[in-house]
């Protein structure tokens, strides 16, 4: 393949990225929430290796197999039988609704992409024009997080989160150093455990996993 | 074949303490293996370390690099002369406190003793490492470990709520420490961005940034060591924690923090300011006084030590204080004389207080009581326990021919050839510091002597003290260890200074011994034999002379008329041990000459009362006037702060969210 072509294809999956993160943006139910979310890591993992082709950084992939693995096979199974066991399986009520969140989400794209493009003109790597696309993903994932109101959801929205950031190190320097890699991947496992049981015990205490019920723990 | 060198030989040592830790751990079920096994192989390992580092002093300098640590961030260690002597005062105290500890601890409950036992390890283990340390992350990991498991050591007996309260008040101010030390070190890499301290010793810092880095370290170190007016936690702590600990604490751990002083200033800094000297000098000083004064007048005995630490402290900080001064002005051959006495002291008061720190122990486990009103008269029933704490109070309190003696008097000769300074301030000043100094070595003398007095002479003051009993062969051992090192420090001179010459030559380049030992080893000559000299084997021979010849006399020609009665009796014809001098009463005077110094609360009895009561308490008052206002103030924000708290999660994800965009708009908006 040539460069140009590469380059193309890395657009190409970068506003796969975006799109998907608005998908997630707009999906109520957490099945398919979790299914995109595996989809993302899919493109996360692809877009990872091509860079890795192009610009012949063998250690990008290792984190390509490591995302593979990690984001699109173990954390969402583990979700999955997380919201079987909860019995969560129906739909989420938002705390706005899907059209505004969908309307401040492209005025928070617009917003990552002015502030990317100075750092783009000054990047060198083949995925420079990709750093708004991946700041406007973790700005997104955010604006998920704030607005669902129930734990599953905003679990999701956090490894969403995550996603974005990772892809923004590996269009603006080529991926982190592997040990910080590796720091992030446990991390977000271990994370993702805790929070596992956290649910659990949410739910045993409050009979629902809306937080709102959280409230009730302020000390006055 | 490769030869061992002495820095192999002191990390085998701190692997071994911390193996031996574990071990105890492991040990749990089995206590009385820990006292009999685990504690005297530790001061089989201090040992090992005592002589490596004694080894070490002579020799070259030697580094090494452990494959630990962070990736690309490994360990470094350096043996130099300054950390070879300070890992020789760890090794050859710990050697004494570990013994005891052997015997001291064999009462315990196996849960708390494993845990115990793998906490004083690894407290013994993080020192040695922080007097290894050549980076600024090996030293604030090994400053970090040494905190935290003190601070367990101090709450061993955490059920107690003051002990608590005591353990807290100690991990606070030692963390407040820590980031003031911390923050030196990042002035001090001066933006290289590499921490070790090879680069901090060739980074050039301008005197504003050398001056805030010296200030860091002062107060740094100095809430570690207890100087004022970081000392609160110090008389909180000590009494808190077991006696071996407390004697490790005030023997070792302040050590550190003296070493941490010395590294920084003399040997990382480049350049030194002379006010630098002038202001450790008077903070020492001030806190000398502060120290004894307030030893004076306490009433637990333990408390009573603290702040005579918080003295001993203050007396060291100002022989540093006047090092820097001597140094910077070029009088080297004066400024080796100040700190071989300052280091010859910090050894000294390692060995004195933690012999006395043991006796203490040795009297709370033989009567349960630390409170002076409630003891008297031991002497008759732990004779040996007395008389090794006896040679640790004369030697604390400066009598020849002990080693007390010894470093005061050569900080003192020091002090008195301030005249030669250019500069004309400095020129008045030090003498009025130097009689300040007299008064702290005068008053702790009188300190003493409440201690010692109150405690074995004079009469039991309860019904239980006749069941006290001596201590085990293990206290013992420890006690007598530490005894004998008070003894020959004092007699032989000479020879430790000739030691500590190895560091004076590397911190500022000028040696004692070669004017010290002038006149052989028998006889001490700071400067010049015309100016002062000091024999304290002839003068020992005197005294042992002059002891037994009015024995002698006294035997022969009094025999007839001895007569045995009730010690200090005074003629009264009925005697209670309630009528004799009490610890109070003793300190009386001195709280009478003080008083506006402390914040007395006393509630006196009325004649008529029926079941009097009498309740004396001294409050430090830097506690009123500098902890409780930052303290209100902290809660006050505290309160401010928890309003944000409204238990929503969408309204904190929404905070952060807002200062995200507003942070990356801000960096837009700038460019």
């Amino acid at each position: 393949m040539t460069t140009p072509i590469i380059g193309q294809v890395i657009n190409l999956l970068a506003s796969l990225l975006l799109l998907i993160a608005f998908a997630m943006l707009s999906q109520r139910r957490i099945l398919s929430l979790i299914n995109l979310f595996a989809l993302q890591g899919l493109v996360l993992s692809v877009s990872t290796a091509v860079v890795a082709y192009s610009s012949s950084q063998h250690h990008l992939y290792y984190s390509a197999a490591l995302t593979l693995i990690l984001k699109v096979l173990i954390l969402p199974s583990i979700l999955h039988r997380l919201i079987r066991k909860l019995n969560v399986k129906w739909d989420v009520e938002t705390l706005l609704n899907i059209p505004i969140t969908m309307l401040l989400g492209i005025v928070l794209v617009i917003f990552a992409f002015n502030l990317a493009a100075p750092i783009s003109q000054m990047a060198s790597t083949i995925t420079k024009g990709t750093l708004g696309i991946a700041m406007a993903s973790v700005l997104l994932s955010f604006l998920m997080m704030i607005t669902r109101s129930k734990a599953v959801p905003q679990v999701i929205g956090f490894l969403a989160m995550e996603n974005g950031l990772f892809f923004a190190a590996t269009s603006a320097t080529y991926g982190m150093p592997m040990v910080v890699e590796l720091g992030i991947a446990l991390d977000v496992l271990v994370g993702m455990f805790i929070l596992g049981i956290f649910f659990f015990h949410i739910r045993e205490t409050f009979d629902s996993l809306d937080l709102q019920h959280m409230e009730k723990l302020k000390e006055d | 074949m490769q030869s061992v060198l002495p820095i192999d030989l002191v990390s085998i040592a701190i692997l071994c303490w911390l193996a031996l830790g574990f071990l105890g751990l492991a040990l749990q079920r089995k206590p009385q293996l820990i006292t009999a096994f685990v504690f005297p192989a530790g001061a089989a390992v201090a040992l090992l370390l005592a002589a490596a580092a004694l080894g070490a002093l002579s020799g070259p300098d030697s580094v090494a690099v452990l494959p630990l640590g962070l990736p690309d961030l490994p360990f470094h260690l350096r043996l130099d002369p300054l950390s070879a002597f300070f890992l020789l005062l760890l090794g050859a105290v710990s050697l004494g406190i570990s013994f005891y500890s052997a015997g001291y601890f064999r009462t315990m409950e196996g849960g708390t003793l494993g845990l115990l036992c793998l906490e004083y390890h690894v407290f013994l283990a993080s020192m040695a490492l922080v007097f290894l340390a050549d980076d600024a992350y090996l030293f604030m990991v090994a400053w970090e470990t040494m905190a935290l498991s003190s601070y367990f050591l101090v709450t061993t007996d955490h059920k107690v709520p003051e002990i608590r309260r005591a353990g807290f008040l100690y991990l606070l101010v030692a963390h407040v420490g820590a980031i003031a030390i911390l923050m030196c070190f990042g002035v001090m890499q001066g933006g290289h961005g590499d921490y070790s301290f090879a680069t901090m010793r060739h980074a050039h810092l301008t005197p504003f940034w050398a001056s805030a880095t010296f200030l860091l370290a002062l107060f740094g170190f100095g809430a570690k060591a207890g100087v004022l007016p970081l000392h609160i936690w110090l008389p909180e702590a000590h009494p808190a924690a077991p006696s071996p600990v407390s004697a490790l604490m005030s023997g070792v751990m302040l050590k550190t923090a003296i070493y941490g002083i010395l590294r920084v200033s003399f040997d990382l800094l480049g350049v030194q300011l002379w006010w630098w000297g002038t202001v450790a000098l008077a903070l020492g000083l001030a806190t000398a006084l502060f120290g004894v004064m307030f030893a004076a007048v306490q009433a637990d005995m333990k408390r009573l030590l603290a702040y005579s630490s918080i003295e001993n402290i203050g007396i060291i900080l100002a022989g540093i204080g006047l090092t820097i001064t001597f140094h910077t002005f070029g009088k080297d051959a004066i400024a080796a004389l100040s700190l071989t006495a300052t280091l010859y002291h910090a050894l000294n008061h390692a060995f004195m207080k933690g012999l006395l720190f043991l006796g203490t122990g040795s009297v709370f486990h033989a009567t349960g009581e630390r409170s002076l009103g409630k003891l008297g008269g031991l002497i008759h029933r732990m004779p040996i326990v007395s008389i090794l704490v006896l040679v640790g109070t004369l030697a604390i309190a400066g009598l020849p021919p002990l080693n007390g003696f010894v470093s005061e008097w050569l900080l003192l000769q020091a002090f008195l050839l301030s005249p030669g300074l250019p500069h004309p301030y400095l020129n008045m000043l030090i003498p009025v510091a130097a009689a300040a100094l007299i008064l702290a070595a005068a008053l702790a003398a009188y300190v003493m002597v409440k201690f010692y007095g109150v405690i074995f002479l004079g009469q039991p003051r309860e019904e239980k003290l006749h069941e006290a009993h001596d201590a085990g062969l293990w206290e013992r051992l420890g006690l007598t260890w530490l005894a004998l090192g008070c003894v020959l420090l004092g007699l032989f001179p000479v020879f430790v200074i000739l030691h500590i010459d190895f560091v004076t030559q590397g911190l500022i380049g000028q040696r004692l011994g070669t004017s010290a030992a002038r006149t052989g080893w028998l006889l001490l000559t700071p400067i010049h034999p015309e100016r002062a000299s000091y024999g304290p084997l002839i003068l020992f021979l005197i005294i042992i002379t002059g002891v037994v010849f009015t024995l002698f006399a006294v035997k022969k020609l009094f025999h007839v008329r001895l007569r045995r009665g009730p010690a200090w009796d005074c003629g009264f014809p009925e005697q209670t041990s309630r009528m004799q001098d009490s610890a109070d009463g003793f300190g009386q005077p001195i709280r009478q000459i003080f008083e506006i110094f402390f914040g007395i609360v006393r509630e006196v009895p009325s004649p008529f009362d029926k079941h009097p009561h009498y309740h004396g308490e001294t409050r430090d008052r830097l506690w009123d006037v500098l902890y409780l206002p930052i303290a209100r103030a902290a809660e006050k924000i505290s309160v401010l702060i928890g309003k944000l708290q409204h238990g929503r999660i969408h309204l904190y994800l929404m905070y952060s969210f807002l200062t995200l965009l507003a942070l990356l708009a801000l960096l837009a908006f700038i460019r």
